[in-house]
């Protein structure tokens, strides 16, 4: 059994940080996946994407609101 | 050059400066902006990169998504040797700084409570793998089942071991978790990761994020490391330390 292995951070582990922690704050361009939740899965339809072109995972947010603009459903619980 | 505005993280003002040579995404330095007693970490990008419609092809470009992360977490990383940063999620982009002052007045008694919180912090990452199932004897793969009752048998057996196994690689992990929680102040349960993804040989049972003063990293990274050989066919995987990416909310799940 090894522990505490040093070396390059696997991809994954980093996916999993980057792209279901963080603040998640609404930028003038900000990107939401699809699920934060599941970066899991994200990551899986983001490599079948690759290799079979499926829709990506991933989604803009809306530019900065408008009053009175259609919000959509998943907006992030922190999103100003 | 039109050049949009990434930001890192959002942190107390520091007094060390950062590494002259650090880059971060795109080759560029990361500059401070102070503003209302904070400071975002932010470096200029390119608008044919960040723009919507780039960043959204870009996204389905995996090798692109891995290079970004990475100068997103070099730069994190950097930062964590020099002060408790509160890291953004991947891909914050602003058109100018003062969307970036606007955004910091916006949230700043929001940063500055988790801020707080965090403040001499670090997350760790422990991961526990059930090692992929030991081949069966030479002997028994060679000798023909005699007859449909032997195959059965053998099939029954051979899955009543894999549920051994599973139900072991459970109870250490939740023994593991129970433990580290001593020393963590607060933990995260992230979903299991895929094998396929993390091209990491066995089942990942257990995929926690623990968040752990400073000051008990030391005897957390032992625990952790006493777990070796406790368990036959079990693999426990530390990363870290992290800055803290999992704790950044206060009721995230």
């Amino acid at each position: 059994m090894t522990v505490v292995e040093r070396r390059e951070i696997a991809l994954v582990d980093l996916l999993d940080r980057l792209l279901a922690g963080g603040v998640v704050i609404t930028g003038d361009i900000t990107l939401r996946i699809a699920d934060v939740d599941l970066v899991r899965i994200d990551l899986n339809a983001l490599i079948s994407s690759v290799n079979e072109s499926v829709p990506s995972p991933f989604e803009l947010l809306p530019p900065p609101c408008g009053p009175g603009k259609a919000v959509s459903p998943c907006e992030p619980e922190e999103a100003l | 050059m039109t050049g949009l505005r990434y930001v890192y993280a959002v942190c107390r003002p520091f007094g060390t400066p950062l590494q002259s040579q650090l880059t971060g995404i795109g080759g560029a330095p990361p500059g401070l902006l102070h503003h209302h007693g904070l400071v975002a970490v932010v470096s200029q990008v390119p608008e044919a990169d960040f723009g919507e419609e780039a960043l959204k092809a870009h996204l389905e470009d995996l090798d692109w998504l891995a290079a970004t992360a990475r100068a997103h977490q070099g730069v994190i990383d950097a930062l964590t040797t020099v002060t408790t940063p509160l890291p953004l999620r991947l891909g914050t982009v602003f058109r100018d700084c003062s969307g970036v002052r606007s955004m910091i007045e916006a949230r700043e008694d929001d940063f500055r409570r988790t801020l707080e919180r965090l403040e001499g912090r670090v997350e760790w990452g422990v991961k526990v793998y059930l090692d992929p199932e030991p081949p069966e004897p030479a002997a028994a793969v060679a000798a023909r089942p005699g007859s449909g009752r032997d195959y059965l048998r053998r099939r029954r057996e051979s899955t009543h071991a894999q549920e051994d196994r599973w139900q072991r690689a459970e109870a250490f992990a939740g023994s593991l978790h129970e433990r580290l929680c001593r020393y963590a102040e607060d933990s995260r349960l992230h979903p299991p990761q895929n094998s396929t993804l993390s091209t990491t040989p066995g089942q990942n049972v257990l995929n926690a994020a623990y968040l752990v003063p400073r000051k008990h990293s030391e005897e957390f990274v032992e625990t952790v490391d006493r777990t070796k050989g406790e368990a036959p066919g079990i693999r426990v995987e530390l990363t870290g330390p992290w800055a803290a990416y999992s704790f950044t909310g206060e009721g995230q799940s």
